[in-house]
């Protein structure tokens, strides 16, 4: 990994003050991860240029001692791109620099020079525009060249990678810190644990500028890796004068961040991949609008045990678990991470016992028999069908419909016509990366009329959501009632 | 005096404090086998005699009993249990799990009981204890009869106690020593030309022997066995023939027969009770009024000893006239003989009056075959290995049996419709499009692959998969996998040869040789590994044979799946190409007559790599390759920059220049095994194992057969089908290794991934058991896709060396052992879940954490 800093200030090689580095040598350092070099490839009066050159030693990292978290491959890119090693390598290498001390040329230190950074290779995910909405805010010209992933076969397009080059008129130690915070914003994979020290750091080098920055708060979610309170942590500290309206933004914010990554530093955001609610945030609260429907048609078909299938971290159980008339609630979920964070936001095992009776978490999986959903009188599916495979939705339906036999079923799914309305979905993709499939209206009643014919149901539809004349409103919710449920009613 | 105590049955003893229950329990049973109530007292309170614990004293009793019985062991209680409820609730739990129930009593001297007392220094309690304990055992003594006891057995002596000797009785159930083989003969309802005609058909001898009275005799020339499933009256023409038959052989040894709901309600009849006189008996009673007395008496006799239900063939196999639950099986209780006699019901009843019948084979998970009649049926299906063969025919059916243990069908139409049935025989008249065991596989329950799992294989016994990774297999299996009726088999991982030590490789194919050298194996084959990613093809020969063998509907004629079960194609239309083009190649290769099959099960490898892997070769390899092209090319250019101004840089620029020359070699080494896929043309897939065709599992063929079996179809279609090249290496004869040795340099050094080595028979055994089926021997530029572009810097590769293989080793075997259990569960036509567990069980030890590069 390179990155070079260059200045046009007179004498140009007053530069090797600044850094401590004379430009006369190679010099290298050992660091926990590898070696740094630093040299001169020119050192002239009108121009100078230092490179940092970092060697990141990969085997060691997977079978070494100070074994790295994310890094878990031998097969990875970071001895080439400019990641969070970079800014430790920075701190370590240039820490008088970064700190804005120099003995020799104490003015030169307070002097906006005219600096100039390149970082050979940095990945950025989200695009150019977004380096650019990082540096640019800070006064900087930024130069991008994005990389093909493969000349060999231009069909595979960009790789993530860029090469950067930022230039203003700066103070040395102002550009060095901006690298050190903004680096690993932009690479998004840290290579250690994420403590409470980082708020610290972050909160430190981020004076004067970050609270300023307009993308202060991905900026802050991103240096912390997803680490939601550290992030609120941070944020609320940063933000300390302004809390009132801008708190509330944050946490509309945050709620939008996909909840699954909160304890999954290691992974990598998936090329392409838009997070579902993301997608939706534009309509406020479509999510909660859709169990808010869900649980008023179990109130109102007089469910007292119910089901949640598909109860993902637990949103619709926190509001059955509110709701007195439901005496007993079971969760199911094919993901055990998933449940285990349910288990933690409904504080399961803080609740008093008559709560914690009324609530059961269990893995398992729809198209699966299982004798535990037996014997419930309400069921809600929401938003679940449509991350299975159109093949296995018959061995649902008997899953559910003939073997569970809960006597009201509520099962919602995008509406695909809605579709149109969404500006960043493209045409022929669908919401989520996991979704098999997305129906139009008239798919899902008719695969809806099927199924209640088959098992003995009624079945009425609700959109859910704004309706729009010609697509229809974005969710789609089916009622099912069992018909013999029906006659004991009239009866 | 002989006591006699059921195998299987709860012994209640009963008797005052110091009558020596304990230690006659002692002295004539397990001590496993007794729970002491004061044993239990103590264990919950510390003190046997603290007579506050005794109610949680009986739970903690009562609990163990109970999952003694369930498991079918004898059990003992030492308790006074003088008192009826005390006893009320033994008996209750012997009922709950069939068991019968034998009280022997110690009706012993007041004074004896006193002094026994006396010398114990923890017996605190005064005499009017046991004076109590006494009177309430005398009260007791005429109830026990009419409390449910099967023996009851008094002692009323030291001396007797003292002669005391158990006698374990087995029941009269169990007939685990006789194996057959048997033909199991449905409902005959007084049919004697058809079970005539029958017996004939399953090579019988039928022959009238005359003493007294004309006695039938059966012979068969391979010693078979017949067992009678019931119901052999009422309805039918000829009901005195077919007892006197069944009568006849059963006292001759050459037959067996379980009474039928039919057969004993007309022995109640017989016996004078009052019965109702509808469903046929009015026919079998006005034929036996044409017979002399004597036979009614020797019918009467007959019945009132048939058992409700045998258990043979060392448990395989159950019979019993109406089926029985796996709870039941060699069980004595009134709840076993009514359900070997008419089946379970769910409480209601029908348009026609008769009871609505629960199908119990459908919760049946038994290991036991179970054979049974009782509901006529037009054809006979097999479901979770039981079996209805009650073909109708009185009503105008068939009478069928079933050979054991060929579990062949064999039958004869009736010779006319001789009763008139009051439910119609097919009240469902459409044809079921699957059969009862495939619509029972529709849908699998998750108990079965929820929690720890232990599975049996033929291959390496018991295998135990963890909760944690059932956990993330169940996620996978259902997120992503296929409909499961196709899933029979899952690859199993394959682990490198052990570590070389010649300078600059860490894999070489002579410690691939010696693993099996050292095993005692002589040949080994080396096969190409192609560089593709693993996919499983299953082939029928048509849309007809699919649904008939693997009961999937509408999924055309085959599907091609990944090494987690999950199709490998999102594009169905190009799977569909593929499928047929492998299907013609079978075709034209005359394959399904000569394996007489009609569908194949393949494990390939499907090329290129980047048709399953794009988004990993993007998102990973090529990705890495274009950070280090630009990195390293910057690096260089400063670095150069700076060695022109005269810095001394020479160490770090040959690193950097080294750096950037493996960093070229790595993206030259994945970029090989990535080509556009437009189509099908563009895709090869290489078949390696021609795992099973109909009825067989090929695992008894060596590597050879499959070799070549497959070259054949391959030649059939090559722009498709890659015939794996292969080699055979003698391995204690040098010259053939060091041919293997070159032969390997000769595949990698022109762009080939490596080679499998395996032994030449599938399935080989080393000093310790099962071998390894296969070890990989991979290539020094392959490599650098797993362990990074410099990993062969010797500094890298003496780091690298340090590798431990055992994890890896141990896993390849249980997969594989799971994978061929799998294969052989559905060609024996095991029901799904049994197949399922398999494969599951594949995917979850793939959960299993494994340095991911061996």
């Amino acid at each position: 990994m390179l990155l070079t800093i260059s200045t046009t200030h007179q004498p140009a090689t007053d530069l090797g003050y600044l850094l401590h580095k004379n430009p006369t040598h190679l010099q290298t350092f050992s660091l926990n991860f590898g070696r740094a070099h630093v040299f001169y490839p020119e050192a002239t009066v009108e121009r100078c240029t230092a490179a940092l050159l970092l060697d990141v030693d990969t085997i060691q990292m997977v079978r070494g001692k100070g074994k790295a978290i994310s890094l878990d491959q031998y097969v990875n890119d970071r001895p080439y791109v400019a990641s969070s090693f970079l800014s430790v390598a920075m701190a370590e290498v240039f820490s008088s620099a970064l700190n804005g001390r120099c003995a020799q040329r104490p003015t030169l230190v307070t002097t906006a020079l005219p600096l100039q950074a390149q970082l050979a290779a940095i990945p950025c995910r989200k695009g150019e525009d977004w380096l650019r909405r990082l540096f640019e805010p800070l006064g900087y010209h930024v130069e991008v060249v994005q990389h093909a992933l493969d000349e060999k076969h231009p069909e595979w397009g960009q790789s993530p990678y860029f090469t950067v080059t930022l230039s203003a008129e700066r103070r040395l130690s102002e550009l060095l810190t901006h690298l050190y915070v903004l680096i690993p914003v932009l690479d998004n994979s840290k290579h250690y644990w994420i403590g409470d020290d980082e708020v610290d750091k972050l909160l430190r080098r981020g004076q004067g500028w970050l609270e300023k920055h307009p993308e202060r708060v991905q900026i802050a979610f991103a240096y912390l890796h997803h680490k939601r309170t550290l992030v609120n942590d941070a944020l609320e500290r940063l933000i300390a004068e302004e809390v009132g309206v801008e708190e509330a933004e944050v946490e509309a914010e945050a709620e939008v961040l996909p909840t699954t990554e909160v304890e999954e530093s290691t992974e990598t955001v998936e090329i392409g991949a838009v997070p579902e609610i993301a997608m939706e945030k534009k309509l406020p609260n479509l999510h909660e609008q859709r169990l808010q429907a869900a649980l008023e048609v179990l109130k109102e078909h007089g469910a007292k045990r119910v089901l949640d299938l598909g109860c993902g971290e637990g949103r619709l159980l926190k509001m059955l678990l509110q709701e007195k008339s439901f005496e007993h609630i079971l969760g199911l979920d094919v993901s055990y991470k998933a449940l285990e964070i349910a288990q933690k936001r409904l504080h399961l095992d803080r609740l008093p016992p008559r709560q914690r009776e009324r609530i059961t978490l269990i893995h398992g999986a729809l198209t699966y028999r299982d004798k535990r959903l037996e014997g419930y009188d309400g069921a809600a599916v929401v938003e679940v069908i449509e991350h299975l495979d159109q093949s296995r939705l018959s061995a649902f339906a008997r899953v559910l419909f003939e073997f569970a036999h809960p006597e009201t079923v509520v099962i919602t799914t995008p509406n695909a016509e809605y579709n149109v309305k969404y500006e960043t979905l493209h045409a022929g993709t669908f919401r989520h990366q996991d979704h098999r499939f997305e129906w139009t209206r008239e798919q899902f009643q008719s695969w809806a009329q099927q199924i209640a014919r088959q098992f003995g149901y009624t079945v009425s539809f609700v959109p859910i959501g704004p309706e729009d004349a010609g697509v229809g409103a974005p969710s789609q919710m089916g009622i099912f009632a069992r018909s013999s449920a029906i006659k004991e009613e009239n009866a | 005096m002989k006591i006699t105590v059921p195998e299987l049955s709860l012994v209640i003893l009963i008797g005052p404090s110091g009558s020596g229950k304990s230690t006659f329990a002692r002295t004539h049973f397990k001590a496993t086998e007794v729970l002491s109530s004061d044993v239990c007292r103590g264990l919950v309170s510390d003190d046997e005699n603290d007579q506050s614990a005794t109610p949680d004293a009986f739970a903690v009793l009562n609990f163990i009993a109970a999952k003694r019985l369930a498991a079918g062991r004898l059990t003992v209680i030492d308790a006074t249990n003088v008192q009826p409820e005390d006893r009320k609730r033994l008996l209750t739990l012997a009922k709950q799990y069939h068991c019968l129930a034998t009280t022997i009593v110690f009706n012993l001297p007041e004074k004896l009981c006193h002094e026994r007392n006396r010398e114990r220094s923890d017996r605190q309690f005064g005499p009017h204890v046991v004076r109590n304990q006494i009177l309430h055992l005398r009260r007791s003594l005429r109830l026990l009869k009419s409390e449910g006891f099967h023996h009851i057995y008094v002692l009323s002596s030291p001396e007797q106690v003292a002669e005391v000797e158990i006698e374990r009785e087995p029941l009269w159930s169990n007939l685990k020593s006789e194996h057959g083989p048997f033909d199991l003969i449905g409902d005959i309802h007084g049919c004697f030309v058809e079970v005539r005609a029958l017996l004939q058909q399953l090579g019988y001898t039928l022959s009238i022997q005359e003493q007294d009275e004309p006695r039938y005799q059966l012979t068969h020339p391979e010693g078979r066995k017949v067992i009678f499933l019931g119901d052999l009256v009422d309805r039918g023409p000829a009901t005195p023939e077919v007892l006197r038959l069944v009568m006849d052989t059963v006292a001759a040894g050459t037959a067996l027969c379980v009474p039928g709901n039919h057969d004993i309600k007309l022995l109640r009849k017989l016996k004078g009770k009052d019965v109702t006189l509808k469903y046929g008996i009015v026919e079998s009673l006005e034929q036996l009024a044409q017979e002399p007395v004597s036979f009614t008496k020797r019918v009467i006799a007959f019945l009132d000893s048939l058992t409700s239900h045998y258990v043979l063939d060392n448990g395989a196999l159950v019979v019993a006239h109406a089926g029985l639950l796996e709870s039941m099986h060699g069980r004595g209780s009134r709840a076993v003989r009514e359900f070997c006699l008419y089946g379970e019901t769910t409480g209601e009843t029908d348009e026609f009056g008769l009871p609505v019948r629960y199908n119990w084979a459908s919760d049946y998970r038994g290991r036991a075959m179970v054979v049974y009649g009782h509901t006529p049926i037009p054809q006979p299906t097999w479901l979770n290995n039981t079996i209805n063969i009650d073909t109708g025919c009185v009503f105008g059916g068939h009478l069928t049996a079933l050979r054991y243990p060929e579990k062949q069908l064999v039958a004869v139409p009736a010779q006319r419709v001789y009763a008139d049935p009051i439910r119609p025989l097919a009240v469902n008249s459409e044809p079921a499009t699957l059969t009862a065991q495939q619509q029972h596989d529709d849908i699998l329950d998750v108990a079965d692959v929820t929690g720890k799992m232990l599975v049996n294989t033929r291959l390496r016994q018991q295998i135990t998969i963890r909760e944690e990774n059932s956990i993330a297999a169940l996620e996978v299996m259902s997120r992503f996998a296929t409909n499961p009726k196709w899933l029979i088999y899952l690859p199993p991982t394959m682990s490198p040869s052990e570590t070389s030590q010649a300078p600059g490789l860490l894999e070489y194919p002579e410690e691939a040789f010696a693993y099996y050298r050292a095993e005692g194996i002589k040949q080994v084959i080396c096969e190409v590994k192609h560089m593709g990613s693993r996919a499983v093809v299953i082939v029928c020969r048509d849309e007809q044979a699919a649904q008939r063998r693997f009961g999937v509907i509408g999924e055309g004629i085959g599907i091609c799946y990944t090494r987690t079960g999950r199709r490998f194609f999102d594009d169905l239309e190009l799977e569909k190409v593929l499928l047929q083009r492998v299907h013609a190649a079978l075709d034209a290769t005359n394959f399904w007559e000569r394996l007489q099959t009609d569908w194949v099960c393949l494990d390939c490898e499907l090329l290129p790599w980047s048709v399953k892997a794009q988004s990993l070769v993007l998102k990973q390899y090529a990705a890495v390759g274009a950070a280090s092209r630009v990195s390293l090319d910057q690096a260089v250019s400063a670095l150069t920059q700076a060695s022109q101004q005269g810095i001394d840089v020479t160490e770090v620029l040959q690193t950097y220049q080294q750096h950037q020359t493996l960093a070229q070699r790595y993206v030259e080494a994945y970029r090989q095994y990535c080509w556009p896929v437009a189509s099908v043309d563009d895709l090869k897939l290489a078949p390696f194992h021609l795992l099973a065709t109909e009825g067989q599992v090929h695992i008894d063929k060596d590597h050879h057969w499959h070799m070549e079996t497959l070259a054949e179809i391959c030649r059939a279609d090559e722009r498709l089908l890659l015939a794996t090249p292969y080699l055979t290496v003698e391995v204690d004869d040098p010259a053939s290794v060091r041919n293997g040795i070159e032969w390997w340099q000769h595949v990698t050094s022109h762009g080939g991934e490596g080679m499998v080595v395996k032994p030449l028979d599938f399935i080989a055994n080393g000093k310790h058991g099962i071998l390894q089926p296969a070890v990989k021997c991979r290539g020094a530029e392959y490599l650098r896709i797993i362990y990074g572009p410099e990993y062969d810097v010797p500094e890298n590769l003496t780091r690298l060396r340090w590798r431990k293989l055992s994890a890896k080793r141990s896993l390849a075997l249980r997969e594989f052992a799971l994978g061929i259990e799998a294969l052989e569960r559905f060609v024996q036509r095991e029901p799904l879940r049994r197949v399922h567990e398999c494969v599951f069980g594949v995917l979850a030890l793939e959960s299993e954490p494994v340095d991911p590069r061996l």
